[in-house]
């Protein structure tokens, strides 16, 4: 056991480490459409959640280990609630929230044994699709903006791969989840297996919407709309589309 | 940018109370990281309350009412510091949230003040829980924090609030009323605070009936907060000249609305032209009518 490691490689076992972790974990995604903003993940669980709301106009994302990005958006909601309480609601911004976290998340990740194995976005829609900000922020602290769309977690070069060509400005909900659909269903096999909203996590950004405007698509309005996105698996005739997915 | 306490600790390592607060409530963390900006946290000597105490805005009337489906809310507009006007159209009534409002009376500033750190309080709980609490829960919090202000009402800066809400288990509205000491009382049908509350209460007691239309039991709100601003200098009735009116807020299944200054307009006219037929508004039989069997 060596008694000195270099700092150099000190930061690469734990960069290896947290990369590793999450590419374990299947990918989410973060799409930007013409009525406000998407988010789309696999999730068959309706306790354990990956997207929630910061505050009126920004949601929070994760990808990795539960526990974890449970407690940086717990400590995101504090922070947002803070500073709008402090000061103003329209002075809680995205830009603000993901400065914070790379901070926390930097200061994580040099100073502690183990870093934080997640990847988290912050996502803020604006009054128009211009103004709509997406930031992602890696387990090392380093932030990035993405345009347009951004997917996290294992795979997620693939994923963004299949996306890119699908994705243009101005697309329709049902659009954005069809492209969104496409994608997660490159990952593994390339089977396409039947997508039900029992093993999905939704949610959007409404841009319509005054005050908050995240909002939870589940049940009827994600069957239909999973219906309308056209989630319908090639050889399922269509009168199929909606049902719950088998349990396990 | 961000707030004062970013809460970062001495050697700028990672900050404790966002990451370890351990508890969904917006006051108790406020508590632990920024306790300054608690309303009751204000500096002040027992004298130099109570001598300010006739100069800060206080003075009120603030009514609430069961209705079919739910429940309405109304206060008056003004804001009184001695015998001036300091203000012609404060407001008392807020929408705490989707299901719920609170009304304000005592000192306008740590009113208004508690009012904001409920709502944030409801929506913090909203966002980290992944659940509204219950109308009950509401009035509980409430009542905590009204408790907190304890120190500050021994030194004359009173807050008292009223408390409405839609009840989804019950499916109807509920009322609750408060002391200086964090009692919380439930009250039914109507209930009234403030300097005018002796008045309105008077004038409801015979105005109000049990299931009324949302729009009736307006209407008798509107007499109740007419009759307490008749009677009471601190409670200003409807400035028709300058269109400001008594702040209306219910709650029903469908969440919390609103009165439009248009429609306001429209119930108070009702009120003024009821009242230039009959000053002291409609009045009451003597007797109730005796159904027949």
């Amino acid at each position: 056991m060596p008694f000195y490691v270099s700092p150099e490689q000190a930061m690469k076992d734990k960069a290896d480490y947290a990369r590793k972790a999450i590419s374990r974990v299947r990918s989410g995604l973060v799409i930007d459409y013409d009525g406000g903003i998407l988010l789309i993940a696999p999730n068959p669980s309706r306790a354990l959640q990956k997207f929630s709301e910061l505050y009126d106009r920004i949601a929070f994302a994760a990808a990795g280990r539960y526990n974890e990005f449970e407690r940086l958006r717990q400590a995101g909601v504090r922070y947002a609630d803070l500073t709008g309480y402090q000061y103003d609601r329209q002075d809680v911004t995205a830009r603000g929230l993901a400065n914070w976290y790379a901070q926390l998340l930097g200061t994580i990740f040099t100073d502690s044994n183990k870093p934080l194995e997640v990847e988290i976005v912050v996502a803020e829609v604006g009054e128009t699709p211009d103004r709509d900000q997406i930031y992602r922020i890696a387990f090392d602290g380093s932030v990035a903006e993405e345009h347009g769309y951004v997917a996290i977690g294992g795979q997620a070069d693939q994923v963004a791969a299949v996306l890119k060509e699908r994705y243009k400005a101005g697309l329709t909900l049902s659009e954005a989840m069809a492209a969104a659909l496409a994608a997660m269903a490159s990952q593994g096999n390339g089977e396409r297996t039947e997508v039900s909203g029992a093993a999905l996590e939704v949610a959007i950004l409404d841009r319509t919407r005054s005050h908050r405007t995240f909002r939870r698509l589940t049940g009827a309005r994600l069957d239909s709309l999973l219906a309308e996105a056209g989630a319908q698996p090639p050889a399922t005739p269509p009168d199929e589309l909606g049902r719950e997915a088998e349990p396990g | 940018m961000g707030p004062d306490t970013d809460g970062w600790d001495a050697d700028g390592r990672r900050p404790p109370a966002f990451l370890t607060a351990g508890t969904s409530s917006f006051a108790r963390f406020l508590a632990m990281a920024a306790p300054e900006l608690l309303p009751g946290a204000r500096p002040a000597t027992a004298a130099g309350a109570a001598a300010a105490g006739h100069e800060l805005p206080h003075g009120t009337t603030i009514v609430a009412a069961a209705t079919a489906g739910g429940v309405v809310m109304a206060g008056d507009r003004r804001a009184t510091a001695g015998n001036m006007i300091s203000q012609r159209d404060i407001e008392k009534v807020y929408r705490s949230d989707e299901y719920s409002c609170i009304g304000i009376a005592g000192v306008a500033g740590i009113g208004i003040d508690l009012v904001r750190l409920f709502q944030v309080e409801l929506e913090h709980y909203e966002k980290l829980e992944g659940r509204a609490l219950s109308l009950e829960g509401k009035a509980n919090r409430l009542a905590g924090l009204v408790r907190a202000n304890l120190a500050g009402a021994m030194q004359g800066l009173v807050v008292v609030p009223l408390f409405a809400g839609y009840d989804e288990d019950r499916a109807g509205g509920r009322i609750f009323s408060y002391d200086v000491a964090g009692g919380r009382y439930e009250e039914h049908r109507f209930y009234s605070i403030g300097s005018g509350s002796v008045f309105a209460r008077g004038s409801l007691k015979k105005l109000y009936r049990e299931g009324m239309s949302a729009a009736d039991t307006i209407l008798a709100c509107m007499h109740a907060l007419y009759d307490a601003a008749d009677d009471d200098s601190a409670t200003g009735g409807p400035d028709l000249t300058r269109r400001i009116y008594p702040k209306v807020l219910t709650v029903d299944a469908d969440g919390v609305t609103q009165l439009s200054d248009d429609e306001a307009a429209t119930f108070a006219r009702a009120v003024v032209d009821e009242r230039m037929q009959s000053p002291d508004g409609p009045t009451a039989p003597l007797q109730s009518v005796i159904p027949n069997r």
